[in-house]
């Protein structure tokens, strides 16, 4: 099989996906155009995640990684959120084929970009090189 | 219930193809090159096998070379008409852009050896013009290599024609036929065909099996050294249960073509009819040239991998163009020839159906595959900006 058991559960499952109406942040990397958006939404309640969301147009392991990275960081704080790597979402995943290890970066490249917009949103200084990772062309 | 509707990548072996096979395996297990008697019996098996194709092709019988498969097939022909190309300081070849890979490819490597590739557009429908042919040859236009069907859009190529304007030029035309030998009637006297690629396990024969047409006084060079086999232009001892299988397979073929085709159709118009209700969607390839088992449409605002594995849980064995699909970061380069956009192509569906499909089979894809579409596109956000009025449909 090309997939694990366990990317094969969460992309016939997804776990959090779906819209928010009353996000507090929204992150989106990807393009149409190389085949991967992943859009997630955040509720978030003194520095914790209460609630995540996620949209996904891409292939079963897009799906998976979005899925498995929104269980990981739910009700987690935001702290623990920026530090979620690619690398933990594969593992969590049981690993993925090589070719497909950009999902895994996508997903952690989604969260940090709806971390980001969080702080903008509410004027919360932070590190600018935190965030350089959260654009398609480095997640490809 | 269980659908198998990827009938371009491969097929299920026919009873007639697996009955051919047997005994060269059991009994008849000699070396075509041996003396004795069971040699004598595997060399006889290969001329009739041979001669069988041919006779399916209206070529003679040693204008038939074996080879491992269609892609052997296509890089032989190429490799062969360049070869002579660059003797007469003629290094330029006339192709198109969507062409399999196995042309393709070869074609990228001859022009890192200095030749000049012309590729052809094939326009919206899929279909390139024997004016555009004729357009492109030049002094030194050595071969022109146009396939006869698309293996992804099924749109079948003016093949007669464009071997009329290349035979009236002089120029070596190569068709790979690997989507349309035993699917459509082939006559290469009639048609102009210098040279032919078919690839057995595409009409129910077995894998690692194909062929060559070579015209006699057309040049062809080795790909492999080695012995005598197929006149000194393949060496290696002959696949005797593989050819025998692809012969009883491409003449089974070809005899219940015409009654195969008429049903085939059928299902195809039924099958493009039911996948078109589903809003935003498109058919890729012209609506009539096309393979009679051929559909291929893409679905706005979500990706082919994902519809491919969703369609697996349901018992749906199909194929896409996306780029997950592929490997790469590209999608299909067939879509992306007839023009649709990157977003668009990986979101497409191909779907190719066989004698063995029925119309249960097609109902039961009709019923399926709406369904998952809409789920995909429930959580894509690409779906939502269009339904939000954020972006553009680009399939109405």
């Amino acid at each position: 099989m090309l997939y694990s058991e366990v990317v094969m559960d969460h992309f016939m499952n997804p776990r959090n996906v779906g819209t928010m109406d009353d996000a507090d942040a929204v992150g989106e990397v990807g393009n149409a155009k190389c085949g991967d958006i992943m859009r997630i939404y955040l509720k978030i309640n003194n520095d914790i995640i209460e609630d995540v969301k996620f949209e996904t147009f891409g292939c079963g392991s897009a799906i998976a990684s979005s899925s498995m990275a929104t269980e990981m960081i739910k009700g987690k704080p935001l702290s623990d959120a920026l530090n979620l790597t690619n690398k933990a979402v594969t593992e969590a995943l049981d690993g993925l084929p090589a070719h497909k290890i950009h999902c895994s970066v996508l997903a952690e490249g989604a969260i940090k970009a709806a971390i980001k917009d969080y702080y903008d949103k509410n004027g919360i200084e932070y590190d600018k090189n935190m965030f350089k990772e959260v654009d398609h062309e480095h997640a490809h | 219930m269980k659908v198998y509707a990827d009938n371009a990548a491969t097929t299920k072996m026919s009873k007639t193809a697996i009955d051919a096979m047997l005994p060269y395996m059991e009994n008849v297990f000699g070396n075509p090159s041996s003396l004795y008697t069971i040699g004598q019996a595997a060399a006889e098996a290969v001329y009739s096998a041979r001669e069988t194709i041919a006779k399916n092709l209206g070529c003679a019988t040693n204008e038939i070379y074996f080879t491992s498969g269609g892609s052997e097939a296509d890089n032989q022909a190429i490799r062969s008409a360049a070869e002579i190309g660059a003797k007469r300081n003629k290094k330029h070849i006339i192709s198109t852009t969507f062409e399999h890979h196995a042309v393709l490819h070869t074609l990228k490597k001859l022009e890192k050896e200095g030749f000049e590739v012309t590729l052809l557009d094939v326009h919206e429908n899929g279909i390139v013009t024997p004016e555009q042919v004729d357009e492109a040859i030049r002094p030194d236009t050595c071969l022109v290599t146009i396939m006869y069907a698309n293996n992804e859009i099924g749109t079948i190529q003016p093949i007669k024609e464009i071997g009329a304007v290349c035979r009236a030029k002089k120029v070596t035309f190569h068709t790979d036929a690997v989507q349309a030998a035993g699917h459509l009637p082939i006559n290469v006297q009639n048609e102009n065909i210098d040279m032919l690629s078919l690839s057995a396990h595409k009409f129910h024969g077995p894998k690692g099996v194909g062929a060559l047409y070579v015209r006699k006084g057309v040049y062809i060079s080795n790909l492999i050294e080695g012995g005598a086999q197929e006149r000194g232009k393949r060496g290696g001892t002959e696949n005797v249960p593989g050819m025998m299988g692809a012969a009883a397979a491409l003449n089974e073929a070809v005899a219940n073509l015409e009654e195969t085709n008429a049903r085939l159709v059928k299902l195809r118009d039924r099958l493009i009819e039911g996948l078109l209700e589903i809003p935003h969607s498109i058919l890729n390839g012209d609506r009539e040239k096309r393979l009679p088992g051929n559909v291929n449409i893409c679905f706005e605002g979500i990706e082919g991998e994902s519809l491919l594995l969703l369609l697996d849980s349901k018992g749906i064995s199909a194929s896409s163009g996306s780029a997950c699909t592929s490997g790469s970061l590209d999608p299909s380069h067939v879509l992306l020839a007839i023009g649709r956009p990157h977003e668009i192509a990986h979101g497409s569906l191909r779907l190719s159906l066989s004698d063995e499909n029925t119309e249960e089979q097609v109902e039961y894809i009709i019923s399926e595959v709406p369904k998952v579409v809409e789920y995909l596109r429930n959580m894509s956000p690409v779906w939502r900006d269009l339904q939000e009025g954020k972006k553009n449909y680009v399939i109405q």
